[in-house]
Order: structure tokens, then C-alpha cells, then sequence
């Protein structure tokens, strides 16, 4: 490392665990201590402005920007990921049958209801949709819209997204 | 509970609703994009741009750079062993800007450093002086021979003449109009990213790209590098959409040249401004359109300029312009045409290839004159599309007859008995008002409107390009494995390829191999293509595979192969005595075939752009309802209807997907989407300042699909990417129209256009 970055080091609390960031250059985001250091490449970065919601992770509970946080400053807080949404929530946990791995409701409604193009605004979409149930288990259409109109997709045109996130909610309600 | 769909599904084969093979992946973040690549060792590369329109360079210096801690090379145009130009229709494109820097922008040099604020120091300590000049940035300037030529190969790209039936035919009534589009960008999520490995000894290089086009990427790498192409290795990195603006090179030859310098891996992702510079746009157009008609409204004769703004560098210019002008007409019968296009060279940012090229902005001039035609003959819009709808059969203004099933008139007629929205409720939350979130409209102020477009698509390249797609298929103790080189890129290429072998083989496990330059060339995943040609590739290998597995079997019980067939997952005979298991049939033995698929044969135009250019058309129609608050100029696209011709659904879910993310992408084209140009300098290069539709904007979409199957496509199915992008646009600007009685010329159309 280029010594006149610095070599700061500092512990976050990501995905239940306290993962040591060692040798950092104390001006990185979270998004990049996420994605370069701690080898937990699911956020994106898309936009460096938090325009476009890619990188959201939950940070204490509330859906963020992971490129607008530095990642010094998120000591202390609780973050997940969307590597960690599994582990948050094993209660939702499915195992398709066709794909033998380990998914969340969210997970799962967008990939059979075909939300899922080049994937590169999922993670960030996944994230947001949990915040999203977590706190309001009965959106209205309009409430699913606006709570997601921080994420852009290039790809779906959002409708195979509002499918999956109805797809949810009427699974939840049933369940429940 | 949420499997139920897959247990409805009884095989992924075709026409199947499969999911996507790389769902899981991208869902829980495990998916690896081209930007998520990281290798022991690797250094991050960063690029130099020029920050003026046009200069000359004077001198770079280097020496500073070369100085700072942790940065490991600085490389500029002397560094080019190979090539110093490349370019996908003309090699006019220099991998380092050495004399003039001819957009802003352009690259200058590159650096390769341990950490991306260490290339960002190491790229503020490159001193290069420039003389700075006037840019040119009008087309119609700088076409003048008079004009200064801000390149060797000249300011005129090409210009094409397109003279059809009688050129002095007249109607009773004329309708014309001027038309301006703007520069869109494909925006795709997924910034520009690559990693690239030397080969020990520095005599090749492995590029791990998010690509549309391997094989072409290779070509121009080498030639560049000086390689020969074997030792040059591309593997497609996860690509995060692409819409065009990965047909072109970007940072492929800046990765490749740092790793042989450095030997050691390099790591390149452009941030979102620079991604802005990085790759081309679509072309801004400026269309004059005249329709001669009966007064009945039927077409006599249309004339029309067109002029690309093609930006510094030629791209794909060549092949958008006859894109454009070949469908002046629309999806209309014309008998008489003349038309002018140009393509221009400027000191704005290169423009190519962004799903519908050259279409798009024909389009939104046809449609806005048929709905002029409409007015001034007394018709609707409907009715006057109508009584001009193509047929199968019928000729184009290039003497190109339509061999492609055209079912205009059903696309038409669909999507008019799709039922219309319910009025904006009384009680209307504010977000559904034009503004939405920003809460600014006067319900008293919002005029509901309706417009119409329709639109006709040519599939695949064009002008006797010979275009063809490579697969190899094998299959072993009951599993197919699959390789192409097609470029994944977010559109379900790997959904489907699945479905043909299951399809064809009877089997129901698919391995996809790596996508790479390991095998012959896909073509380019664009020009709606894929499903045709990459289509055509593997259903033809699997079908060769299915032949020599017949005779395997027919040899092994005594039945001629010719009595074989396929019946879901068993080989059975045509008497239907025999009957086994593909997964049984198939144990211990091994059968590979590759094939490569070709379309038929296209001509180049004449010099009165006569010929058989094209290889097959697609059709859509789509009706717009919009809500414009009038004072504010804002608007909120309420409904699009659409009804398209897509020949055969192969697989509905990615299938509607197609639709609403295009007509998502013309919504944006319609309203807000532009790169905002002062002068050669782009005035947005951000996701703040260049708007996007968000969830909030996207309409609701109801979507008929009119199987017609195509004779001429190996799967009867045409591609369905571009068309929904493309009437769209035009329909909504009609709504506008229809709302607010004004005339709206232009796309996007901006608050400004409607309020004052």
C-alpha cells in the first residue's frame, strides 16, 4: 500500500460479524471497504451519488447508500448486506426446487416473476423490498413505487418488480 | 408457497416460462460482474481525458506521475505497440489522443497504480498542454467543404441518396414538419469494468470483458496490441446491461496494454461521469419529412433530410444513418420516395449503437407526420395508419420487398381494443400526478391525452454483412453442455439457450460453458439478433447431435433412424414400438457437433439506395395515455398499450420483460432522458443531472404478443428487443400533443416545451 494513504484500521459489525478493515485509507466509502476489502462484492456501485440505489445495504436498520457512507464512520452500526439477508432472516429462508440454494421470499419472487435482468440493480432492489416489508407488510402500489424510486433499473421497466414485491406480500399475508 | 410455478412447469422447453439459470446468483449478490473481479497482485488502471472539445496537444509530461508512490506505469500513445486507431465500421478512433484531441473527454493516457486514489493522484500529475480550438459541433456546419475538417478522414461520414418510384408524384394534400432528437444515453447499470492477466512472457494477454461482441473486441485488441489473435483470450465478465454502448471499444486495449506493461493483473472500472465519455451515444438527428397524400389519406410520396450528428469518431454512424433512412416510410405502403441522409462527424461525443439505432429517430418524424396526415384529411390516428398499414408482400422505399410476416394492421387493432385507464380519481395520491414525488401539480391543471405510434424494425445487420453465430453442443449420459461465444447481457440469451437443447434433445440438464473467444464468433448481442442467430447456432447443433444419436440408437436395435423421434424426455419410433430414454440412450457415449448459422444474403444500396439491405422486419404498435399538468410542463405517463409482432414466444416471462424495460427506455427518450451538449462540452455526465424513469415513472403496461411465426427465423420467432422502444416514443409526444394542443418538435420534450 502507498504509504501516504494512510493505514488506518477500524472494526465494522457487517452481517452479525465484526470484520477488522485493516490498512484502509480513511477517505474510502463503506461501498468500497464492502466490496474491495471485506469480499462481499454484492452491493454496486453505480453512480457514486446516490442516485441510483445499486450499493443499499441496512445500516442500523435503515436502507442506505453505501457509497455516501465512509466507511470509518459506520463503526458502531449494524449493517447487512444482501450476502446477509439469509442469515437476518433464516425464517424466510427457501430452498427452490429447481435451484437447491438458499433464498429469501424476496430473493425468490424476483427471479420467478422475472425482475431479474442484468442483475446489476437486484442486490440494491432485494435490499430495499426487505426494508420495505420489514416496515410496512402491506404497501399500497403507490407506497411500493416511491419506496423504490430510489433504486433505477435499466433493464425491466419495474413492472416484473412490482409483480415479485405483490408476489411477496400475498405469500406473507397467507402465511401468516 | 412461492414454487409454485415451477411445479406448474413441467419441462423448460420451449415456450416455457423457464428462469433464469444465473437468478440465484444475482439475487444474493454472488453473481460475478465484470466490476466484482479481483486477482492476487492486480493493480487498479485509471485514464486521462481530455477536458477540452478540441486541442491540439502540445506535449504530455509524464515524469511527475512516474514518481508517486504505489504507481507503477504511465502510458500514452508512443506506448501503442500495435495499431494506433480502431473503430468497429472504420479504424479512425486513436486508443491515445497524440495530435488533436477531438472530444471532450477523449483518452490521453492511462496510469496503473495500488489503489484507485492513488491512480487519481498519479492522473492529476500528468501535465499536457494544449492549444485550445474552436470546436465544430453543428452537422450542417460541418459538412460545408468550407468548414475546417477536424479529421484526416474528413468531416462527411456518409451520405446516402435514396430515390424510389416517381420522383415528381404529387398528393392533394402535403404535410411536413422539422424534427429534432436528442442525444440519449444507454445508461446501463453496470459501469464499464475489466480485468486483463499477462501471459508469462508478455506475448499475450487474458481479458476478462463486459462485452457485446467478443470476437470483434479481439480483433481490434490485437491489432493494437500487435498480438496475434490466439494469443489474445477474451472471457465475457458479467455484463450489467449494455443497450449499445458495449458494441464499441472502451477501456478493452487501455487494460490490456497495462497488464503487458506491468505484468501483473489490471483492474479497470470508469465511475458514472466518466462512463458518460467512455462510451458512444445515441446519435441527435435533425429530420425534415414532407408526406404527399390523397385526400382520402392514403401516401403518395414521402421526401425527407436526415442529418446524424455522428460526433469525433465513426462508430456505427454508417450503419445507423441507413438504418434511419431505410425507414423513413414506417410501416407503411409508399410508392414514391426521395430522401437525403447524412452522417456528420463533429467534435461531440462519438455516437453509435443504442437499441433501435438509426430507427428510433426515424420514427419519431414518421409518426409525428401521420398524425399530421390525420388532421389535415379528417381522419383519426388510428384510421390513418390503417388505411396505410404494410403488408406482407409489399415493397419498401428501397425496392426491398417484405418477406417478413408484417401484421401491422392486427398490431393496430390490438392494441386499439385494449381498454383504456380509468380517469385520474378525484382522490388521486399526489404521487400519481405529473411530478410525482415532487408534489407539484395542480390537479385542476392536468389534461389527459391519448397518442399513437407504430413502427416497423429491421433484425440483424444489414448491407451484405455476412453475420453468422457459433455453438457447439455436447451431449453425454444425459446431459447437454453448451458453448457460445454470445454475450450475455442481461436479456435472457442464457434462459433460452436451456430451452432449444431441452427442446430438441429430450434431456433436461444444460451446462453452459464459458462464454470466450474459445470457439467461433456469436456476432454481436444487438440489432435484436440473439434469438435469431445465437438462436439458430445452438438449435442447429443440437439438431446435428440429435441426428447422430438417432443413428447411435437406430444402430444399437435395429431401427432405422428415420423412424426416431424425440417424445418429451424419450427417443421413440414413428409406429411407436420402441421407446427409450435420452439419459438412458446416451450413457458412455459422447456426441459433439458445432454449428455455425448464417442469414440469408443482403445486398448494399445502390447509389439511389436501391437493394435488398435488410434481412427481416418486426412490428409494434403502442398507444400512449398521458396526464400533463399544463402550467408546470409536467407529465405522467399513465398507460402504454402495446400489441407486438413478435413471430413465436419462446418464453413469456423474459418476453414481457423485453417490452416494459424498452418501453421504459422510450418513455425516458420522450420525456426527461438527454445529454445536455454546450458547445462540445457535455453539460450532465451524472445519474443527478441525467434523468432516468424511476418506478414512480414507469407506466402501466399492458402488452399483447401476436404469435405469427416467421418462416425465415430457425425458431419462427423474431427478435423482440428494439421494437419496444421505438413507437413508444412518437406515442407519447402524440399524448403530449393531444393534452396541450402544442406542436412538440423535439424529444425529450421538457417542461419549457409545454408550459411557455
Amino acid at each position: 500500500m502507498n504509504e501516504s494513504l494512510g493505514n488506518e484500521m477500524y472494526t465494522l459489525h457487517i452481517n452479525g460479524q465484526d470484520r477488522p478493515v485493516v490498512d484502509a485509507w480513511v477517505g474510502e466509502s463503506l461501498l468500497y471497504v464492502l466490496r474491495e476489502r471485506l469480499e462481499l462484492p454484492g452491493a454496486k456501485g453505480a453512480c457514486e451519488q446516490g442516485e441510483c440505489g445499486s450499493c443499499t445495504v441496512l445500516m442500523d436498520g435503515d436502507a442506505v447508500c453505501s457509497c455516501l457512507v465512509m466507511a470509518a464512520t459506520a463503526v458502531g452500526s449494524d449493517i447487512v448486506t444482501v450476502e446477509g439477508l439469509i442469515e437476518q432472516n433464516p425464517t424466510m429462508a427457501i430452498t427452490a426446487q429447481a435451484i437447491t440454494s438458499q433464498v429469501t421470499d424476496v430473493q425468490q419472487a424476483f427471479i420467478e416473476e422475472g425482475g431479474v435482468q442484468c442483475g446489476f440493480c437486484t442486490p440494491g432492489l432485494i435490499v430495499a423490498v426487505h426494508h420495505l416489508l420489514d416496515k410496512n407488510p402491506d404497501p399500497t402500489e403507490l407506497e411500493v413505487k416511491e419506496s423504490i424510486s430510489g433504486n433505477i433499473c435499466r433493464c425491466t421497466g419495474y413492472g416484473r418488480i412490482f409483480a415479485a414485491v405483490e408476489a411477496v406480500v400475498q405469500v406473507r399475508k397467507a402465511n401468516s | 408457497m412461492s414454487t409454485i410455478k415451477q411445479d406448474i412447469r413441467a419441462r423448460d422447453t420451449l415456450g416455457a416460462s423457464a428462469l433464469r439459470p444465473d437468478g440465484v446468483a444475482k439475487v444474493t449478490g454472488s453473481f460475478s460482474f465484470s466490476s466484482d473481479m479481483w486477482a492476487e497482485n492486480m493493480l487498479w488502471g485509471a485514464t486521462l481525458r481530455s477536458p477540452h472539445p478540441y486541442a491540439r496537444i502540445i506535449s504530455v509530461d509524464t515524469t511527475q506521475a512516474l514518481l508517486i508512490s504505489g504507481v507503477s506505469a504511465v502510458l500514452t500513445a508512443q506506448d501503442v505497440p500495435g495499431k494506433s486507431t480502431y473503430g468497429l465500421i472504420s479504424a479512425d478512433q486513436p486508443v491515445f489522443a497524440s495530435d488533436y484531441v477531438r472530444y471532450m473527454g477523449e483518452p490521453v493516457a492511462v496510469v496503473a497504480a495500488d489503489h484507485p486514489e492513488t491512480c487519481r493522484r498519479a492522473l492529476a500529475a500528468i501535465v499536457v498542454n494544449y492549444e485550445v480550438l474552436t470546436p465544430v459541433v453543428d452537422p450542417e456546419l460541418a459538412m460545408l467543404a468550407t468548414t475546417e475538417q477536424i479529421h484526416p478522414d474528413g468531416n462527411l461520414i456518409r451520405r446516402q441518396h435514396i430515390s424510389h418510384g416517381d420522383p415528381k408524384a404529387t398528393g392533394e394534400i402535403t404535410v411536413e414538419g422539422n424534427y429534432t432528437i436528442g442525444m440519449q444515453d444507454q445508461a446501463f447499470l453496470g459501469l464499464e469494468a475489466a480485468m486483463a492477466f499477462p501471459d508469462s512472457g508478455g506475448n499475450g494477454v487474458e481479458l476478462h470483458i463486459a462485452t457485446q461482441w467478443l470476437h470483434e473486441d479481439r480483433g481490434q485488441i490485437a491489432a493494437c496490441l500487435s498480438l496475434p489473435e490466439e494469443n489474445v483470450r477474451l472471457v465475457l465478465g458479467g455484463v450489467g446491461g449494455a443497450f449499445g454502448a458495449r458494441e464499441d471499444i472502451s477501456l478493452q486495449v487501455h487494460c490490456c496494454l497495462l497488464a503487458l506493461r506491468t505484468g501483473r493483473p489490471i483492474k479497470m472500472q470508469y465511475s458514472r461521469e466518466e462512463s458518460f465519455f467512455g462510451h458512444v451515444h445515441r446519435h441527435p438527428a435533425k429530420i425534415w419529412m414532407r408526406h404527399h397524400a390523397n385526400r382520402d389519406g392514403k401516401i403518395v410520396k414521402i421526401e425527407s433530410r436526415m442529418v446524424f450528428d455522428g460526433g469525433a469518431y465513426t462508430s456505427t454512424s454508417p450503419a445507423v444513418l441507413i438504418n434511419g433512412i431505410t425507414h423513413t416510410q414506417g410501416p407503411y405502403q409508399c410508392d414514391n420516395a426521395i430522401v437525403d441522409g447524412f452522417a456528420v462527424r463533429t467534435n461531440n461525443p462519438p455516437c453509435g449503437a443504442m437499441r433501435g439505432f438509426g430507427v428510433v429517430q426515424a420514427c419519431f418524424a414518421h409518426e409525428s407526420q401521420m398524425d399530421l396526415l390525420a388532421e389535415a384529411c379528417g381522419l383519426s390516428a388510428v384510421d390513418i395508419r390503417l388505411k396505410n398499414a404494410m403488408r406482407t408482400g409489399d415493397k419498401l422505399i428501397t425496392g426491398q420487398t417484405v418477406e417478413s410476416v408484417a401484421p401491422v394492421e392486427r398490431c393496430i387493432r390490438e392494441t386499439n381494443a385494449i381498454p383504456m385507464p380509468e380517469p385520474l380519481a378525484p382522490n388521486a395520491n399526489v404521487l400519481e400526478f405529473p411530478g410525482g414525488s415532487g408534489r407539484t401539480a395542480d390537479r385542476h391543471n392536468i389534461i389527459r391525452g391519448i397518442g399513437w405510434g407504430v413502427s416497423i424494425k429491421n433484425l440483424m445487420y444489414s448491407e451484405g454483412f455476412d453475420d453468422y453465430a457459433t455453438a457447439r453442443c455436447t451431449l453425454s449420459n444425459g446431459v447437454a453442455s453448451l458453448k457460445f461465444a454470445t454475450s450475455e447481457v442481461g436479456q435472457g440469451f442464457v434462459t433460452l439457450a436451456p430451452q432449444i437443447a431441452r427442446s430438441v434433445l429430450g434431456i433436461d440438464d444444460v451446462v453452459l460453458e464459458t462464454s470466450d473467444t474459445q470457439i467461433g464468433s456469436a456476432g454481436s448481442t444487438s440489432a435484436s439478433r440473439q434469438t435469431w442467430m445465437s438462436g439458430g447456432a445452438v438449435d442447429g447443433a443440437c439438431r446435428l447431435v440429435r441426428e447422430r444419436l438417432f443413428e447411435h440408437v437406430g444402430k444399437q436395435h435395429n431401427i432405422d433412424p428415420i423412424r426416431l423421434m424425440v417424445e418429451n424426455t424419450d427417443i421413440i419410433d414413428t409406429v411407436g414400438t420402441f421407446r427409450i430414454s435420452v439419459a438412458e440412450a446416451t450413457q458412455g457415449i459422447t456426441l459433439s457437433e458445432t454449428f455455425e448459422h448464417h442469414h440469408r444474403e443482403t445486398e448494399d444500396l445502390d447509389e439511389n439506395g436501391q437493394g435488398n439491405c435488410h434481412v427481416a422486419f418486426a412490428f409494434v404498435a403502442h398507444r400512449a395515455v398521458v396526464d400533463v399538468d399544463i402550467e408546470l410542463g409536467l407529465v405522467k405517463v399513465v398507460q402504454i398499450a402495446t400489441a407486438q409482432d413478435v413471430g413465436r414466444v419462446l418464453n413469456p416471462l423474459s418476453a414481457i420483460g423485453q417490452l416494459e424495460g424498452g418501453i421504459a427506455q422510450g418513455l425516458g427518450l420522450a420525456v426527461m432522458e438527454e445529454i445536455i451538449m454546450d458547445n462540445g462540452r457535455v453539460k450532465n455526465p451524472s445519474f443527478t443531472d441525467y434523468l432516468l424513469p424511476t418506478a414512480l415513472d414507469a407506466p402501466r403496461v399492458v402488452a399483447i404478443m401476436i404469435e405469427e411465426p416467421e418462416p425465415q427465423a430457425p425458431l419462427g420467432a423474431k427478435g423482440i428487443g428494439e421494437p419496444p422502444c421505438i413507437s413508444v416514443t412518437p406515442a407519447i409526444v402524440a399524448a403530449i400533443r393531444a393534452a396541450t394542443g402544442k406542436k412538440l418538435s423535439r424529444v425529450p420534450v421538457r417542461p419549457q416545451d409545454i408550459c411557455l
